[in-house]
């Protein structure tokens, strides 16, 4: 299992923090061709990520490049640039067509086989920015066997939905689930959006919480500061881990009995607890985040 | 010319220095002669008031005369207005080729530019941060500046080699018999720690106050029996530039992860126990290191000694919380800090001679377990510049880094390994400022290099498994990959900065800049 808590955006036209931005442990970087960079410094964010990307100097770091939108016509240049340097996957802002993500598929497979990179091997994430995009959610999931996540927008989500941003967040509770239900439906991650107030531990600690009860298995990531709070949320405690072992030893030898269910702690095992338990097991089996 | 201990090649004689004793290891040099104070005087009930009405009088009755010796302390850092002050009248009064003997000297003394270049000022012994190091690095003084760290200076006073004609003591409030007190008045500034060597053993005491109180006054620093003069001023600083508010913790991501390294560190040292004594300075990687040391002090339930060094209200607010039994403050960063010393018996106020002296029978760095301390550039044989820049210009004091790098059992640098494009991790720093034999470890942003004659800290970071070691040429290397070389710096023959090592022997020099 590849584990995506933490997807840290760098700006493709900072050196600095192109180069530094693995050394916080996100468990992915993003470098961003897309909004962090201005229209006149396109050009060369372009040739320098694809610099940093030929030096793979990452980490453990999972690698994407948000690319342009396909409503511009710049995403084909910027693929084209960065694929063959090599790069874990490309995050495409603003979906809303599954025709793009097929469109997209075909021009990747292009670029993989000129550059002698194996078929297939560069994911795709996708940014649900708008009430369409959110609404076909599914069909965008499903596309293309390259879609590893997709991810609600923040606020071209609002502005699309003609609402603005609360404290409590209540105006994206609806396109959440949609999301989490899409991307469980698809055999997808479900990641969600950043937490814009970078100074607000406890905000954005409040927020990750909830949304891991939705069923997000990560956020994206504005600051290094915010990737140690995150990882604490998702990463389960040693209670969790060792409940989790009892259940999942508890359910090998039922089976080895013949036996249908167990009581663990004097409840009842089933199924459905087994998997969530393995699934436990599973997160608390990598790194430790935010750390060396 | 010789290469002394540290690798370096220093002349075996300086214009405007004289002989110089080449460094030989970090306790190799022993000491010399006895301590030499001032002459003795005689006080009766005639004389009961030392107040006099200004500067030009103090100047007068203190007899001071061209080329003498004149020194100052910097506990009101860039708020300061009484060395600027000093210099002014000593101009005015025809006096010539100065020896300034300041524990530093800050940005507001860009003052003293045209008293350089007019001659009042002959020669500057003392820390220069910013624009006189700048000066002096253009080739703009006559003499070099001597760089001393906090134990040698009052070392070179105390021994003689360094005789002070008199002592400028800016005092937040002093009475009319010369009793100061840095804990209250207008520009308190709490600890005077540095002002003590030069009260007990220069020839005459000038105490420049802008709180004159009735004798006697409370928390008494430094006492009328070494204070020989007493002048009332309206102001003595500007208390915006001589305390800050609270020190806050960065939030700086690069700091704070360096700062997270380090805390490992010393969490896997067999230093971390209870009645550890730590010191770190007031900048963002130390005060953050010193944030997660708390945490995991309280984490640990693990009761420290003391707090030393440059106090903050973060150190402050630890002894509040029980998490140090005493701070030892040789100078007070901010108001809560300040607050406290006027305060708070177990805040004691030390001298620079008690926290660092290596001439006396026992300073405190020696019973330090743990310092983190920066760095300008670190290199392979774990040599610490702090003095210069990457551009070669002196623009920083030596500090504590030398004695608190000498006396703890476990010295830490932190430096990100890139400032910008500027490597900071290089073959051979442009200035020694601490030689790597007292450097324990590296922590950068990359890993943590631990100098390979601490096998005992490898194997304890290893086993803690949260430290990410590197070693120091690795982290050269990337510096290299992510950088480019270094064009070396281009400098003329003439030597403008002396940098002497605590025990008084030159560890270094630094050269005139070429002109671009």
């Amino acid at each position: 299992m590849k584990l995506r808590r933490t997807k840290l955006y760098l700006p493709g036209n900072n050196p600095n923090m192109l180069l530094r931005g693995h050394l916080f442990n996100p468990d992915g970087v993003i470098l961003d061709l897309e909004d962090a960079v201005s229209m006149s410094q396109k050009d060369s964010a372009r040739v320098l990520v694809q610099h940093v990307l030929r030096r793979g100097d990452f980490g453990n770091c999972e690698v994407a490049v948000r690319i342009n939108g396909m409503d511009t016509d710049m995403w084909r240049t910027d693929i084209e640039a960065v694929v063959p340097c090599g790069v874990d996957g490309i995050r495409i802002p603003k979906v809303e067509n599954p025709k793009d993500i097929v469109l997209m598929d075909e021009a990747l497979s292009e670029i993989e086989n000129k550059a002698g990179i194996e078929q297939g091997k560069t994911l795709i994430f996708c940014l649900l920015e708008t009430a369409l995009g959110i609404w076909k959610a599914y069909d965008i999931a499903t596309a293309s066997p390259r879609i590893a996540a997709i991810c609600p927008g923040g606020e071209d989500l609002r502005a699309d939905l003609k609402t603005s941003r609360s404290d409590t967040g209540e105006e994206l509770i609806g396109p959440r689930r949609m999301v989490v239900l899409a991307a469980h439906a698809a055999h997808v991650d479900a990641l969600d959006t950043v937490y814009a107030a970078i100074t607000d531990d406890e905000g954005l600690r409040r927020e990750t919480e909830w949304v891991k009860q939705l069923g997000f298995q990560g956020k994206s990531v504005i600051h290094p500061n915010q990737i140690p709070v995150i990882h604490d949320v998702f990463t389960p405690t040693a209670s969790e881990i060792e409940k989790a072992k009892r259940i999942v030893d508890a359910a090998k030898e039922a089976a080895e009995k013949g036996l249908g269910a167990v009581q663990v702690d004097g409840k009842m095992v089933d199924k459905p607890v087994v998997k969530r338990a393995e699934y436990t097991l599973q997160r608390a089996g990598l790194k430790q985040g935010g750390d060396a | 010319m010789a290469i002394n201990a540290a690798g370096r090649n220093v002349p075996d004689s300086i214009p405007g220095y004289g002989e110089v004793r080449h460094f030989q290891g970090y306790d190799k040099r022993p000491p010399e002669g006895a301590r030499h104070g001032k002459a003795n005087r005689a006080s009766f009930n005639t004389r009961i008031d030392k107040t006099l009405p200004d500067i030009k009088s103090a100047i007068r009755a203190s007899g001071l005369e061209s080329g003498m010796v004149v020194s100052f302390h910097h506990h009101l850092r860039n708020g300061d207005y009484v060395v600027n002050m000093v210099l002014d009248a000593c101009a005015e009064m025809g006096i010539q080729d100065l020896v300034i003997f300041p524990t530093a000297l800050f940005g507001v003394h860009k003052h003293l530019t045209k008293h350089i270049e007019s001659g009042v000022i002959k020669q500057i012994q003392g820390s220069v941060n910013g624009p006189i190091g700048r000066l002096a690095s253009e080739g703009g003084m006559q003499t070099p500046v001597v760089l001393r760290s906090h134990g040698g200076r009052p070392r070179a006073a105390v021994s003689g080699d360094v005789k002070i004609d008199v002592a400028f003591i800016a005092a937040p409030t002093a009475d009319r018999y010369g009793n100061i007190t840095g804990a209250s008045g207008q520009s308190a500034c709490g600890s005077l720690g540095y002002a003590h060597t030069d009260a007990e053993y220069a020839e005459c005491v000038v105490a420049v106050t802008d709180n004159l109180q009735p004798y006697p006054v409370a928390n008494t620093q430094i006492r009328q029996t070494w204070v020989d003069y007493v002048v009332a001023v309206d102001k003595i600083g500007d208390p915006a530039g001589i305390v800050s508010g609270t020190t806050r913790v960065t939030r700086d991501p690069m700091r704070l992860l360096i700062a997270r390294y380090a805390a490992h560190l010393i969490e896997s040292s067999p230093y971390f126990r209870e009645g550890i004594s730590f010191q770190t300075g007031a900048g963002g990687i130390s005060l953050a290191a010193a944030a997660y040391v708390r945490d995991a002090m309280r984490e640990r339930n693990i009761k420290g000694s003391f707090g030393l060094g440059g106090i903050t209200s973060f150190f402050v607010d630890m002894m509040k919380e029980g998490l140090f039994e005493r701070l030892l403050d040789v100078q007070s960063f901010d108001l809560d800090a300040v607050k406290s010393i006027g305060e708070n018996p177990n805040h004691i106020e030390i001298s620079a001679d008690w926290y660092a002296n290596p001439w006396n029978s026992g300073c405190t760095v020696n019973m330090l377990d743990t310092v983190v301390l920066g760095a300008t550039e670190v290199d392979r044989n774990f040599n610490v510049n702090v003095n210069t820049e990457a551009d070669g210009a002196l623009l920083h004091g030596i500090g504590g880094h030398q004695d608190t790098a000498s006396g703890a059992k476990l010295t830490i640098i932190t430096t990100p390994l890139l400032r910008g494009r500027i490597p900071c991790a290089v073959d051979s720093v442009y200035t020694v400022t601490t030689p790597g034999e007292v450097v324990d470890a590296i922590v950068t942003e990359f890993g943590v290099a631990v100098n390979p004659k601490r096998q005992d800290l490898i194997d304890a970071a290893k086993e803690a498994g949260n430290v990410p070691l590197v070693s120091m040429d690795e982290l050269i290397e990337k510096a290299e990959q992510l950088t480019g070389k270094m064009e070396p710096v281009e400098v003329e023959d003439n030597i403008i900065g002396v940098v002497e090592y605590r025990d008084g022997t030159v560890i270094d020099v630094v050269r005139q800049l070429k002109k671009r």
